[in-house]
């Protein structure tokens, strides 16, 4: 104990995490990719892309040829849009928890545990941000904890931030403008949107915007 | 050296009861056809005494069983065969003097085909001798392979192996218990008593369970059964009795139980090999033991790997548990991505002329924008679950983008989900 701090084994930084491509050539501007065994968020109010956002990263981790879970806490997820949006169905497994926050954190806890998959969705988006701010800290830190030095990304999808300190990545996402094509009341078609959006952490960055298109 | 029982005629009963015979001399043994059964006499001769003694013990045996059989014994399988085909009672062919024994046997004993049956009585080749002297590079030219092979059993010259039958083995163990079990802890050591036991049989084959059987008898005398059916074969005992406790756990049993039984469908184990530059993916074993629990969790059906079902149908997909190979994919541009209400929200729509200009359902409230529509889909109009349906797409004030639709049917608007 009366041994100089000098002395002791010198300090390491800890090693920058490997970072994977989003599949949205914009987002990986801005944020340079997803961190592996890190904790990202992608928060947005509906309608503001986070899904399109997460199956474009699902789709980019099938193109990889990596296993991916989402833990579907509000039983949102349409495998429709997904194979549209590329999504390898074979390779995602699907957990579907009919609205039970408490179930999926834990289906996550047992998914991040068990090892092995590539990328690993929370979708927390329809749960109510009183409820979100309600799950402990220490779920997001055991979380965190569990996928440090492993390849997996975990993305957490919600409408607020529920663990700041824990995330590595933070993007937020505005609502989008629609972009419609024909005359209205007559023939009109939704031909998609253009969604915002910008990095909070590691530091608050400029905005971007991505295009989403209708297809079908 | 080699035996061969013969009995012609015999029933499907019979067949086994000619195979029991066979084994009751030697483990090693082959069916050649529905009435014959030739067996590794190697060694036998040190229990039976010579080979006459044998083949008088094997004759007198299937008599004993009531099966009018012929038996012969020689140095390869086949001149067994053929001797015991061609000779009722017992014959002892010894070493070396095959073709001489053979000679005497019609052609047909060989089983040739019918058309080189047919060309060989137009020959006028009667027996094995006559087959014998043909000279061998000139039936070949004839006959092909097959002239060859006939030319070599004729002259009881066949060195083929013998290719015994496996019998099929029982892995099963059971347990009958003098008090009834009530509490799942104990319960759990006995299983996995029963899963050590049956994981070393399993191992010392070099197989593994591809399913297991769990069958628990009651006190009320009836039986709780559960399959355990696995992706992939497994023999680890701890992650096996994991995956029953976690089964019990969701599936109890209703009375105290008096009998545990546990089998196991063998299956060969699936050996990987990992490559430093392939993809992260869970450990088979691991994930299914992982996906037990979470399906213990959010229910037996809500966890798996999607798949869309073949129809039009809106938002028709089903979950496998077992995951399909998988397929190539190609870059397409992003596309606009349904978030989905399940089931649909029931929303109030104020529709004057037909279209959407405000809507509330749950917290989704406000003014339509802009709206595109209506889509009109409908289908399985031949089933109970016929489906008839007006689609809009709407943006409301608070510029989030929704599907609404307009059951033609029930009558009434939902809000299917929400584009995001």
């Amino acid at each position: 104990m009366s041994a100089p701090l000098h002395s002791l084994a010198p300090w390491k930084a800890r090693p920058a995490p490997e970072l994977v491509p989003t599949g949205v050539a914009e987002v990986d501007a801005l944020s340079g990719g997803l961190p592996r065994g890190a904790l990202t968020e992608v928060l947005g109010p509906a309608s503001s892309g986070r899904t399109s956002l997460v199956l474009a990263i699902l789709a980019e981790a099938a193109r990889r040829q990596e296993t991916c879970a989402l833990v579907d806490a509000g039983d949102a997820f349409d495998p429709a849009s997904a194979a549209a949006a590329g999504v390898d169905l074979s390779k995602l497994l699907w957990v579907r928890c009919a609205g039970k926050a408490e179930h999926a954190l834990r289906a996550a806890d047992l998914l991040v545990q068990g090892g092995g998959f590539g990328c690993v969705v929370l979708d927390l988006g329809d749960v109510p941000p009183r409820l979100a701010r309600r799950i402990p800290l220490t779920c997001w830190f055991r979380l965190r904890r569990a996928i440090e030095n492993t390849p997996t990304v975990l993305v957490l999808v919600g409408q607020t931030s529920c663990a700041p300190s824990c995330a590595s990545l933070i993007l937020e996402l505005k609502k989008g403008r629609a972009t419609w094509s024909g005359t209205p009341g007559c023939s009109r078609l939704l031909r998609g949107a253009l969604f915002e959006v910008s990095r909070r952490k590691p530091v608050a960055s400029a905005s971007a915007a991505f295009q989403v298109r209708a297809v079908g | 050296m080699f035996a061969c029982i013969h009995a012609p005629a015999v029933s499907s009963s019979g067949q086994a009861l000619l195979v029991e015979c066979a084994r009751a001399f030697s483990p090693r043994l082959e069916r050649v056809t529905a009435g014959t059964v030739v067996l590794d006499a190697n060694g036998l001769t040190r229990l039976f005494g010579a080979p006459a003694e044998l083949a008088g013990a094997i004759a007198r045996r299937a008599a004993q069983m009531g099966l009018p059989a012929s038996v012969a014994v020689a140095a390869n399988p086949e001149a067994a065969v053929h001797a015991a085909r061609g000779w009722k009672g017992v014959t002892v062919i010894p070493p070396g003097r095959e073709a001489e024994f053979l000679s005497r046997l019609p052609a047909e004993v060989l089983a040739p085909s019918p058309e080189t049956a047919e060309t060989l009585a137009r020959w006028g080749i009667r027996t094995c001798r006559d087959l014998a002297a043909l000279p061998e590079a000139g039936l070949v030219e004839r006959l092909g392979v097959e002239g060859a092979g006939l030319h070599k059993l004729a002259r009881g010259a066949g060195r083929r192996p013998l290719v015994p039958e496996q019998p099929a083995r029982a892995f099963e163990e059971a347990l009958e218990l003098e008090d009834p079990l009530t509490l799942l802890e104990p319960l759990a050591f006995l299983i996995a008593r029963l899963l050590n036991g049956l994981c070393m049989r399993l191992a010392s084959c070099g197989l593994a369970a591809q399913e297991l059987h769990l069958r628990l008898t009651l006190e009320d005398r009836s039986e709780h059964v559960r399959l355990l059916r696995l992706p992939v074969p497994m023999r680890d005992g701890g992650a096996l009795l994991k995956l029953l406790r976690l089964d019990l756990e969701a599936h109890p049993p209703q009375a105290p139980i008096v009998g545990v039984s546990l089998s196991a469908r063998p299956g060969e184990p699936r050996f990987l090999q990992e490559g430093l530059f392939l993809p992260p993916a869970p450990e088979p074993a691991k994930l299914e033991l992982t996906l037990a629990r979470i399906a213990g969790l959010v229910g037996e059906g809500n966890v798996g790997w999607p798949e869309r079902e073949d129809t039009h149908r809106p938002d028709a997909f089903r979950l496998s548990r077992t995951g399909i190979p998988a397929c190539l994919i190609s870059s397409q541009p992003l596309p606009l991505t349904l978030r989905r209400f399940r089931p649909p929200l029931r929303a109030e729509v104020e529709a004057p002329a037909g279209r959407p200009a405000r809507l509330q359902a749950r917290e989704v409230r406000g003014r339509v924008v802009g709206l595109a529509g209506p889509w009109r889909t409908s289908g399985d109009w031949w089933t109970y679950e016929a489906w008839d349906r007006d689609e809009w797409d709407v943006a409301l004030s608070d510029e989030a983008l929704y599907r609404v639709y307009l059951d033609r049917r029930g009558g009434g608007w939902y809000l299917e989900g929400s584009y995001d």
